[in-house]
């Protein structure tokens, strides 16, 4: 059995994620696939899956050409995907959900045939080792890890059946939601499958997992497919190096950047062991016109400690303190009124109004300085303002009247910006403010960045981009599992140095906690 | 991206307004004599002040991406309240301004089960409907209520106008264009007008940006509620009689006219200069049927179909839910920005 994959291209409105990358899958092996976040593993999964179509993709099954329009055509060739973000209906069974993706055995073509139903997915779920979850319960009630054996058990449905041909596993990221056991159970059913012949692509962004279940092992960065080793001629070092290349090329020179000197004994923001539903420990503090970074894995915590500073989780235990004040139930409108200003990970779901004017984007958490007349808006007031920071931005706009929608994914990032700097912050909370935005975009907002801590804001911008962080940033805290871990300067900190730290303990400690894995990457 | 094929945009904003100057063009053509007259338009705003009063508060409502179902309801329920308190022996003020409290208490009981409790707005004020209803009911013992014990003053207001010269308006028809006049500024010119707009648009994206949204949410439905009690009180005053039942088209009426309001925005969102446009087509539709001697069966018929007319129209040409293959060859083509 053999997948050769070549030419898998693929870019989002003009930015490439996938360039002309090549895989080759061979039967009875497991090929482990590594990279930072963003260097195109997922998208290259998608083009496989069916779920993207690609700008050019040519994929050999055993030498015959062979095409994937759609997730049924990749299911008929006998591809089976264990996706990273968990799609469960909890108001169906256990049993019901692993047939989502799967065809429903029937009787007489338009009943589902319940007995079978349960028979096959009793079986898949033996084949797990997994005994302990009951198939007629509905899924709501499963915890996460056991929601993510079931996804996994769904890709194993029928998998006797099809004795013809082994089929080939493309699974990204299993094992981040599951613990230690709960991974062991998943080593073995990938052993066996391997010992009948399938083939496996594993993405993991785990090394000690990648030595022990993967045969070979392949670099991604920046959307290319940078080199492929045997594993017992790898080593974590190495791979880590490949990881991270020197990528720092657009980026401006790292001269001016905001180190950690000043002195002031009364820091500006001060963080006692946060913890929320979905952020377990957080301690730091950040001092005035400070820079500091916020590095992890995807599922780390780093967007929910924003999130929690923002008063959007609501705290469980700790403090925070702004200015030497506490800030008690934060909330958000409480956080915007006290300085802090907010740039959330996702700006079209939860920043923009997409049918709203630039204007109206831009004022909406503080309308409350545009009062006039007890009530009304001070709409001149309000334009002027706009109007001066579309062009502190260098937003590329027909006017502050226009529609969000219509702008590109860099000018409504913009438009992001000059909302959380409207009100001359104290505090600026940015989370990936350059996910998915032009090169001449980032290189703007960096520099507005940089200019606000001149002016004494505080900043935590957490980054996906390594040499993002390095270049902007004095400090960088390091998170694992939802966890604020350590900290580093980065006077002497590079990109290994920095994946090595976001790295640790990523296997046995690492996978003692359980989460839905829901970034993308 | 690829093209989308558009009803030209003219359209796209406009037909509702065209349908409405069409359906006035033909009841004038049909009734030369007494449609297009003074009297006959001051009477066509007296006759739909009520719904319009109902219609303006709910488009505040319908902004937020809420609904309120109960304000039919309501609108019964505070005419029983105030004939009640007629009934008792309290005074012309008392009785409005129990009324009043009615309203706003159902209002502030929706807000609290949908912002507060976070039921959807649907199954709450479905609920809330049937409990107003029966309040109504119960309280008036299922009977009317009219004659003396009503104020000769109270009365006479719901059929008085105020005469300027020529031009006679009457006081129902004035009070439509106050709730008109102060629900424009709200939503137009104030700072919550703006915050409830991004609720409806975005509502993360609205908490996100430090937005109160269970606060706003509440106020809405707390309009909703008064707007109802003064659409109770306007009818219990030009009928002289309140009903248990009486307000009862209301709530679906205000609903359609706030719909076809939205068919006139750009991004199809509820506009409260829309929802007057909905209210007068509602109202002449009415007027100019009732003219020609159209069964009032077959009224509601065609009233409904206008609605589902207009809205599918709009539907098709702005949500890009696409036009059939037939209709797209006949349309000119439209650039979209990306």
């Amino acid at each position: 059995m053999h997948l050769q994959i070549r030419h898998a291209s693929k870019a989002y409105a003009g930015i490439p994620a996938l360039i002309d990358a090549a895989l080759d899958l061979h039967g009875g092996e497991a090929l482990g696939l590594v990279g930072e976040n963003g260097a195109g593993k997922s998208t290259l999964i998608k083009l496989l899956a069916g779920l993207e179509a690609p700008d050019s993709l040519e994929v050999r099954l055993n030498g015959a050409r062979v095409t994937i329009p759609d997730s049924a055509a990749a299911r008929r060739l006998g591809l089976r995907f264990i996706h990273q973000e968990l799609a469960i209906v909890p108001a169906l069974s256990v049993a019901e959900n692993l047939f989502l993706n799967n065809p429903l055995p029937r009787i007489g073509g338009a009943f589902v045939n319940r007995a079978a139903l349960y028979r096959l997915a009793r079986e898949a779920m033996r084949r797990l080792g997994i005994d302990h979850i009951d198939l007629h319960q509905r899924a709501s009630l499963l915890s996460p890890g056991d929601a993510m054996l079931v996804k996994i058990a769904s890709a194993f449905i029928g998998a006797d059946e099809v004795q013809q041909q082994p089929l080939v596993y493309i699974m990204d990221e299993p094992t981040a939601a599951l613990n230690q056991a709960e991974a062991e159970l998943l080593y073995a059913v990938i052993e066996r499958l391997r010992a009948r012949g399938c083939a496996l692509l594993v993405v993991t962004h785990r090394l000690q997992e990648l030595f022990r279940i993967a045969q070979r092992v392949t670099v991604m960065r920046d959307g290319r497919v940078v080199d492929t080793h045997k594993i017992a001629e790898a080593s974590a070092g190495e791979l880590i190096h490949e990881m991270t290349g020197s990528s720092a090329a657009h980026l401006p020179p790292v001269a001016d950047k905001a180190k950690s000197e000043t002195t002031d004994d009364q820091p500006l923001l001060r963080a006692r062991d946060l913890q929320t539903d979905a952020l377990l420990a957080a301690s730091f503090q950040l001092r005035a016109g400070e820079i500091v970074g916020v590095a992890g894995l995807a599922g780390a915590g780093r967007s929910q400690l924003l999130q929690a500073l923002m008063g959007i989780d609501k705290l469980r235990a700790g403090t925070i303190e702004l200015d030497g004040e506490a800030l008690r139930n934060p909330a958000p409108a409480v956080c915007w009124g006290r300085g802090i200003a907010y740039l959330p990970e996702e700006r079209r779901s939860q920043g923009l109004l997409l049918g709203g004017r630039i204007s109206h984007n831009m004022t909406l958490p503080h309308l409350g300085r545009f009062r006039r007349w007890f009530a009304l808006i001070d709409r001149r007031a309000e334009d002027r303002r706009s109007q001066q920071l579309s062009r502190s931005v260098q937003l590329r706009a027909t006017g502050i009247q226009q529609r969000l929608r219509e702008l590109s994914g860099g000018n409504q990032q913009k438009v992001m910006f000059a909302r959380a700097v409207l009100a001359k912050p104290r505090l600026v909370l940015l989370d990936e403010p350059t996910r998915g935005i032009d090169v001449g975009a980032k290189r703007d907002i960096y520099r507005l960045v940089r200019e606000l801590a001149a002016g004494g804001t505080g900043i935590l911008l957490v980054s996906s981009e390594l040499d993002e962080l390095l270049a902007l940033c004095g400090r960088i805290l390091i998170m694992r599992d939802r966890r604020l871990v350590a900290e580093a300067s980065t006077a002497n900190l590079d990109e290994r140095a920095l994946l090595s730290l976001m790295f640790e303990a990523g296997g046995a400690k690492g996978a003692c906690l359980m989460r839905y894995n829901l970034a993308t990457n | 991206m690829p093209q989308r094929p558009h009803l030209p945009s003219f359209l796209r904003r406009y037909g509702t307004l065209i349908g409405f100057l069409a359906i006035v063009l033909f009841f004038w053509t049909q009734r030369p004599a007494t449609f297009m007259t003074l009297p006959n338009w001051v009477n066509i705003t007296r006759q739909m002040s009520i719904l319009g009063v109902v219609a303006f508060t709910m488009t505040i409502v319908m902004v937020t991406g809420d609904f309120d179902l109960s304000v039919g309801a309501m609108a019964s329920l505070v005419g029983i309240v105030a004939g009640s308190a007629f009934q008792q022996g309290a005074g012309m003020e008392q009785a409005v301004a129990l009324a009043l409290l009615a309203g706003v208490a159902g209002g502030a009981l929706n807000g609290l089960l949908v912002a507060g409790a976070g039921i959807s707005a649907f199954v709450a004020t479905l609920g809330t409907l049937t409990v107003f209803r029966g309040l109504a009911l119960y309280t008036s013992g299922g009977a009317s209520i009219y004659g003396r014990v009503i104020p000769a003053g109270f009365s006479s207001f719901g059929r008085g106008a105020i005469v300027i010269g020529e031009l006679t308006i009457p006081n129902l028809t004035l009070l439509a264009a106050l709730a008109l006049a102060l629900v424009f500024v709200i939503l137009r010119f104030t700072i919550v007008g703006r915050r409830l707009y991004a609720i409806g648009g975005n509502r993360e994206a609205a908490r996100f940006g430090g937005i109160r949204i269970a606060r706003l949410r509440m106020l809405s439905f707390v309009i909703s509620g008064l707007g109802a009690a003064v659409a109770g009180l306007m009818l219990f005053s030009r009928l002289s009689t309140a009903h248990p039942t009486q307000g009862e088209g209301l709530m679906l009426q205000a609903i359609a006219a706030v719909f076809l309001g939205m068919t006139m925005n750009e991004e199809a969102q509820p506009n409260v200069l829309g929802t007057l446009v909905g209210v007068l087509i509602l109202g002449v539709l009415a007027n100019g049927l009732t003219q020609m001697q159209i069964d009032t069966y077959i009224q509601q018929i065609l009233t409904g179909v206008i609605i589902i007319l207009a809205v599918t129209l709009s539907s098709l040409s702005q949500q890009g839910l696409r036009a059939p293959e037939w209709l797209r060859r006949l349309l000119p083509q439209r650039d979209e920005a990306t």
